[in-house]
């Protein structure tokens, strides 16, 4: 148990981390994911659509936990037009929500890291946790990792390190 | 005056038949296929040419191009203008659901000798020519024709688009001639996957069919990279998406099963572009 936890949080350096030393990582759910927007040296830098989804490994329906995109964007389109371009979570199920969606949708966001509570109600092992993000006159990237406490991976070009942690 | 009139002929008698019978490829581009948001537009390049998709011989003839709506019914066409060598029309995709958008052509092409004298039915292939008579049709035909040949030749050059999650309505066959029943939906595929589409004949599967698959950007490589796929007994097409881009595909067939009368013969094609996303 300890070299896991250890492990957890030499990995994860914000809050969540903490709370996992509290309950044993392997033997909890995953309670959180850390999502780390990484700063790009660009010239022209626009905050990435970002969505996080869980799929049932086994198939089944995605459920979707956040979506950041412009929402505040002013004219024809509420900012809903570059939604497709997270095409992952489109198809797997983007296409079917309306938006804003309460509780899933909200602004993009700055480079930095942030952390999305989980459903209480999944189970590890059972789901694969996605993240996509696409940014304007910039690149897209899709990243996943199996949802268990101390999964852990990382991006290469849009996204940094995600982080699994249990609650 | 010389040049405009050989231009028109030339595009006259290429645009009017289907792929069947030319070298030369029917084709439509959408600007995509998948859109989000409330204010959707799909821009739509249509051109004939040999390279996909390079517009650099003859526009495609607006006026046989149609939109059918998510619910079946038809839509609106908007912007078209037709250049040297494109045409491009825009529809505004202003309700969720699948699109379709193309054209359905039908002719009766063949010949007869009356009198010693061999005659063409159909005319000149194209619309009508300023001051040129009115094209013979079968009914022209004199009872004391010899040598009658007659083809039926039918095409249909269609594109899909969605807006927001897509739907199956536009699918709906009708029964007469080639036809595409796709299994998995034209605005679904990712590269790596299999996609699957049945054709149809007068409604039944259409098993051995033989189908062309060309992926765009020729103009960026040396092979034209074609393939060719035939369809199994059942009339299902597998096809595999090496990368992801724009893919034309076209399926011809020729049978005797014309339903014009003195026909004995009939010319099928279907064509439409997909297109291919990244996983």
């Amino acid at each position: 148990m300890r070299p896991t936890t250890f492990l957890l949080l030499g990995g994860a350096i914000t809050a969540p981390a903490l709370t996992a030393l509290v309950s044993p990582a392997s033997a909890a759910p995953a309670g959180t994911v850390t999502i780390t927007i990484p700063r790009l040296n660009v010239a022209e830098y626009h905050k990435p659509y970002v969505a996080v989804w869980l799929e049932p490994v086994g198939g089944g329906t995605p459920k979707t936990l956040a979506v950041w995109y412009d929402l505040k964007k002013r004219g024809n389109d509420p900012g809903t037009k570059w939604l497709a371009d997270l095409r992952a979570w489109w198809r797997k199920g983007g296409r079917s929500m309306a938006m804003p969606a309460d509780g899933v949708s909200g602004a993009t966001r700055a480079p930095g890291q942030y952390t999305i509570p989980l459903p209480a109600d999944v189970k590890p092992g059972q789901y694969v946790l996605n993240v996509e993000a696409a940014r304007e006159t910039g690149g897209r990237e899709l990243v996943s990792v199996p949802l268990t406490a101390g999964g852990r991976t990382s991006g290469k070009t849009e996204l940094g390190a995600i982080t699994l942690s249990a609650r | 005056m010389k040049p405009f009139a050989v231009r028109l002929m030339a595009a006259a008698a290429l645009l009017s038949i289907p792929a069947a019978l030319s070298a030369h490829r029917m084709w439509m581009l959408p600007s995509a296929t998948v859109f989000s948001g409330t204010d959707g537009w799909v821009t739509v390049d249509a051109a004939v040419s040999n390279d996909l998709f390079f517009f650099d011989h003859q526009p495609l003839r607006l006026d046989g191009i149609k939109v059918w709506q998510p619910d079946g019914s038809e839509g609106a066409l908007q912007n078209g203008a037709t250049g040297r060598y494109r045409s491009v029309f825009d529809v505004k995709l202003d309700k969720p659901g699948t699109w379709k958008i193309g054209t359905q052509m039908s002719a009766v092409m063949g010949s007869f000798k009356a009198d010693g004298v061999e005659k063409r039915l159909g005319g000149r292939r194209g619309p009508p020519q300023p001051g040129a008579p009115a094209p013979l049709t079968v009914a022209d035909i004199p009872a004391n024709a010899t040598d009658v040949k007659v083809t039926e030749i039918s095409g249909r050059n269609e594109i899909f688009v969605t807006a927001g999650a897509p739907t199956t309505t536009v699918f709906k066959t009708t029964g007469k001639g080639l036809e595409f029943a796709p299994i998995t939906h034209p605005d679904e595929l990712v590269a790596g996957e299999t996609a699957k589409f049945r054709f149809l004949v007068d409604g039944k599967p259409a098993g051995g069919l033989k189908v062309t698959v060309i992926p765009g950007g020729k103009r960026y490589r040396n092979d034209e990279g074609a393939r060719e796929l035939t369809t199994g007994a059942d009339g299902v097409l597998s096809v595999d998406w090496p990368t992801a881009g724009m893919y034309w595909l076209n399926a011809t067939l020729t049978d005797a099963k014309p339903t014009t009368p003195r026909a004995t013969e009939r010319r099928m094609s279907y064509v439409t572009t997909v297109e291919v996303l990244t996983p």
